[in-house]
């Protein structure tokens, strides 16, 4: 008799939307098995699960996860989220997009849901460029990287995620590649459990688009990269682990710390001020 | 279903058309607001902001209008009804979430106090010159309902409108006030709670295994779910099918697109409302909305003291334009004269309708003030 085997993961997959639109040896695919990977280990409600993307590669993570789930506009799935979460506060609100989306155009909604500390999980994919157009400069391109927009390298500098999300307020900030499957998905689970804004970024190969201009080789090519210049630097200030362009890179955990999330803060401040009658919102159900 | 007591000022108030429009959202449910500070109207959120804490609500001003303008959406699959507020500069900045609204049939409300435009114009000034914009202003086809209320009571009843239209047909609504209307104090009455019919959620009555989040019946419009509530859904802004994929073929966006157009042209004469006056035996009827229609009441007056023959016609609604009325009038009336504060917007509704059996007469006026009515007398004279 064989014995049907099947994939842990699929059960927090539409099946019915496979295969995905993932290049070969693209990461976006590593990093849902870690998120999977983390959503099993939390033993969380997956009715209470939702994750938000914007527009690009890491975009469509929305469309393959069984999960009330929502592929919003370009760059706003952390506005989109901060409505659905002050809505419904019982929801764990996963946002899961990728640099360009998050950083570049959406960079103002990034820093201010920080700042305000709105209890969002981000997983940022960072494959250094926007993949779904075809390889442009993103804001996280390293210099001298080559890409569709940049044919004779980048100079612009690139942002340091990390120390970005930290200076606005981030309470949880972590970096991992997809070679580091277990810490990452270990982070995931951590950034569920935490309350507040919390941001992981997940360096991932673009073979098609990045490491193919650029010549440095496959998917594989890439995993041996991020194996080789990885350094684990748990706690590192988040204004040394800037990227270069095959250059070392810092991973870890960075900041985890506590402050009062967004939701917190005005119960605080309007009990504080119109005492009983304040109505607290839970949920905004209307019928 | 009738309105939550506790949301509805009922009274007789003195209240400004911003104001009244705030009270109108409280009265019809909206329990959440995103929206980001612009003159000339900042009065709604500044009040909501004041008064929603009480009635467990909430109010959050974002870093901009594009995020204004997509919380308000994730408020609404979270289960809440939700609006936002701005006028020209931010309005031109929410007309990618109006398409997305659009797109993914989210009910929720719009209001735009109109200034001078283009671009930071007049701030302070009047101006209807986005109805346009309201009806065409995002990429790719689809359907929407836009409102115009012409005095601070009607800025109170025609939100409650918004929002029953917005469940009711799944669409932003669009309520087009302008700058007079909004900061004109008169009085308010707001009814008892149970004399204002709110128009529910259309949720799924359906458990998750049967639900399809695009099925749709007779109406076109589809029935909701809830993030949190186990149906673990789909919504995209891609073309997509009944289960909310995404489809990328002709038919699917064919189906798709001509439904979100569909769904609301169908219902057209009942959305469409107006207000009209002495038009059967008219030789001449006056098209105007908003503020601009209370200066032509005083032209139409003036034309009457003269012993002309002159009809009112109002558009409460002006997007689904009310086709089907101005094409009858069309065969009994000489001519439209058609004043607003743009340099001709709605008039093309007008020509188009009228299909040349009546003259169309714009009185024009490029924003920052109303017209004389004067301006509207002559134009009533010329046409009769």
């Amino acid at each position: 008799m064989i014995s049907e085997v099947r994939n842990p993961v699929e059960p927090f997959l539409r099946m019915d939307r496979m295969p995905h639109i993932w290049c070969p040896g693209c990461g976006i695919g590593t990093t849902v098995n870690c998120f999977t990977r983390a959503l099993i280990e939390s033993k969380v409600d997956l009715d209470h699960v939702t994750i938000v993307s914007g527009i690009g590669c890491t975009g469509r993570v929305a469309g393959y996860v069984k999960l009330d789930s929502f592929h919003t506009t370009h760059g706003r799935a952390i506005p989109f989220a901060t409505g659905l979460k002050l809505a419904n506060p019982k929801l764990n609100v996963i946002v899961y997009s990728g640099d360009g989306d998050l950083s570049a155009i959406g960079g103002n909604h990034l820093i201010h849901a920080a700042r305000r500390n709105i209890d969002l999980k981000i997983v940022c994919v960072n494959n250094l460029i926007y993949a779904m157009t075809g390889g442009q400069t993103a804001p996280t391109t390293p210099n001298d990287a080559v890409t569709s927009t940049a044919p004779y390298g980048s100079y612009e500098p690139a942002f340091n995620l990390p120390h970005l999300v930290e200076a606005a307020g981030a309470v949880y900030v972590a970096r991992w590649t997809t070679y580091h499957v277990r810490q990452l998905a270990r982070s995931m689970q951590e950034a569920f459990a935490k309350k507040g804004f919390s941001f992981i970024e997940v360096l991932s190969p673009c073979p098609t688009l990045y490491q193919r201009r650029n010549k440095l080789g496959d998917g594989l090519e890439t995993m041996k990269y991020y194996k080789e210049k990885s350094k684990v630097r748990n706690g590192a200030p988040t204004s040394e682990v800037g990227l270069t362009m095959q250059g070392e890179i810092i991973v870890g955990k960075f900041v985890d710390r506590d402050r009062p999330d967004y939701r917190e803060l005005m119960r605080h401040r309007l009990a504080e001020t119109l005492g009983e009658r304040y109505v607290e919102c839970e949920e905004l159900v209307c019928s | 279903m009738h309105a939550d007591a506790r949301g509805v000022l009922t009274g007789v108030h003195f209240l400004d058309g911003d104001h009244a429009c705030c009270e109108g959202a409280l009265t019809a449910g909206a329990r959440f607001a995103s929206g980001y500070p612009i003159t000339p109207s900042t009065e709604v959120v500044e009040r909501f902001a004041a008064r929603v804490p009480t009635l467990g609500g909430i109010f959050i001003q974002m870093e901009d209008e594009l995020a204004a303008s997509i919380a308000l959406q994730g408020a609404v699959w979270g289960g809440a009804k939700a609006f936002t507020v701005t006028s020209g500069p931010g309005f031109s900045l929410m007309m990618e979430h109006i398409g997305y609204a659009a797109m993914t049939e989210t009910p929720c409300v719009f209001v735009n106090v109109q200034r001078g435009g283009p671009s930071t114009g007049l701030p302070t000034l009047p101006a209807q010159a986005d109805m346009m914009q309201a009806r065409w202003g995002s990429h790719g086809d689809y359907g929407v309902i836009a409102l115009c209320p012409n005095s601070p009571q009607e800025c109170f009843d025609l939100t409650i409108q918004a929002f029953n239209f917005a469940e009711q047909f799944r669409v932003p609504v669009m309520l087009m006030m302008d700058e007079v209307v909004g900061h004109m104090t008169e009085k308010v009455v707001i009814p008892p709670a149970e004399q204002i019919e709110i128009f529910p959620r259309r949720h799924t009555s359906k458990p998750p295994a049967d639900y399809l989040p695009y099925e749709t019946n007779g109406d076109m419009v589809p029935e909701m779910a809830h993030a949190g509530e186990g149906y673990k859904f789909h919504i995209t802004g891609l073309t997509h099918d009944q289960r909310g994929y995404p489809v990328m073929t002709v038919p699917a966006q064919d189906k798709l697109v001509r439904r979100l157009q569909q769904k609301i042209e169908r219902a057209a004469d009942k959305i469409a409302l107006y207000e009209e006056e002495k038009v059967d035996d008219a030789d001449v009827v006056v098209v105007s909305y908003g503020i601009t229609s209370r200066v032509a009441q005083r032209a139409i007056e003036l034309a009457r003291a003269q012993g002309r023959r002159v009809g009112k016609f109002r558009l409460i609604t002006a997007w689904p334009f009310p086709e089907h009325r101005i094409r009858q009038l069309a065969q009994k009336t000489k001519a439209f004269v058609v004043p607003e504060l743009n340099l001709g917007q709605m008039v093309r509704e007008v020509e188009r309708t009228a299909g040349g059996l009546a003259r169309v007469l714009p009185v024009s006026h490029a924003g920052g003030g109303v017209h004389r009515p004067e301006d509207i007398l002559q134009a009533i004279l010329e046409a009769a």
